[in-house]
């Protein structure tokens, strides 16, 4: 029976042609795989593969360039939004995408998302939320949980010594550069849906010039957080999304 | 009433294990073998084929893009 079913016509879903065969070198379960994933879906669906103009960011998702089959360019840690301001400007008539973690972005890169989005650059920001620096070994983020457990707070983040999280989808949407600000994330089918809608959403307006498109991902980082994927899905949906609630904060 | 059945096709070498598939799967159609493969990962393989109904949830969370999934709508007379 599964052998009859099992045909090219009558294939539901497929991996996205915008992605390459390079295997990933994430960790199992890591959100950044399915975040890429829908990328390339947005991307193939929109038809604009030869039209786009990624910049990926310094952290995990640094080798985003083998897996999604567009032109990108590399950038200096924290730098992404500044090269696709440039790269914007340069040629207003392609789709630019800049794509980064919170190291990246909500530490090193404070000042050039603020500005850039401040601005009101025609580019699509996509800012992955996992609440630690990943790649190094789980440290503490500005994004990190009050409470939470990294490699540089064994006893949990305090506020008298570590400050507080910074919620940067907040602080982006009362910037007049910005159109549209969203916080998404892809631990469940429903999610990914959503996320996938709001992801082409947010890379036609920036097309449009109505100003800087701004997709939070809250995700996991299953190796950082010491969990199984699984058990690192249920953590965010208890921990995480509590504090950063999910859907649009901005749209106009 | 016609049926709707579906199947799944997994990269078994590139899967890596991370069972995300099997607690989204809404039929419980999805499990880790017990081999692992090249890597040494126990990759994700169709248990329960016949409850599969090619809902493509395993496929939309799958972080690695390793699931495709085919669906049939079968005819009630032709399934009798």
């Amino acid at each position: 029976m599964v052998a009859e079913i099992i045909k090219p016509e009558n294939i539901a879903y497929a991996k996205s042609k915008v992605l390459t065969d390079a295997p990933m070198h994430y960790c199992p379960g890591c959100s950044h795989g399915t975040v890429h994933k829908i990328l390339a879906e947005v991307i193939e669906d929109l038809g604009i593969q030869d039209k786009t103009i990624g910049i990926t960011p310094v952290g995990c998702a640094v080798l985003l360039y083998s897996y999604l089959d567009i032109d990108w360019v590399e950038a200096a840690h924290g730098r992404a939004p500044a090269v696709a301001t440039g790269i914007k400007r340069a040629n207003p008539d392609m789709h630019v995408l800049a794509y980064q973690g919170d190291g990246d972005l909500a530490a090193i890169g404070t000042g050039e998302i603020i500005h850039a989005c401040n601005r009101g650059e025609n580019i699509t920001v996509i800012f992955i939320n996992n609440g630690i620096y990943g790649m190094t070994g789980g440290q503490m983020a500005p994004t990190t949980l009050v409470g939470m457990k990294t490699a540089t707070t064994p006893q949990g983040r305090q506020v008298d010594i570590n400050g507080y999280p910074f919620k940067v989808s907040e602080i982006m949407a009362q910037l007049p550069g910005t159109s549209y600000v969203t916080r998404q994330a892809v631990h469940t089918p429903g999610a990914v849906r959503q996320a996938k809608k709001a992801l082409k959403k947010a890379v036609e307006k920036a097309y449009a010039g109505k100003g800087t498109s701004f997709v939070e991902f809250v995700a996991t980082c299953s190796s950082g957080w010491k969990l199984s994927p699984t058990e690192a899905n249920r953590w965010m949906t208890e921990n995480m999304l509590p504090f950063y609630p999910l859907g649009d904060l901005k749209d106009n | 009433m016609a049926k709707i059945r579906g199947a799944i096709v997994v990269d078994t070498e590139k899967c890596k294990g991370c069972e995300v598939c099997v607690v989204s799967c809404p039929f419980g159609v999805i499990a880790l073998a017990q081999e692992v493969n090249g890597k040494g990962y126990r990759y994700a393989y169709m248990h329960q084929p016949d409850a599969c109904t090619g809902c493509i949830s395993c496929a939309l969370v799958c972080p690695d893009s390793v699931i495709t999934v085919y669906k049939v709508k079968i005819a009630a007379a032709a399934s009798e």
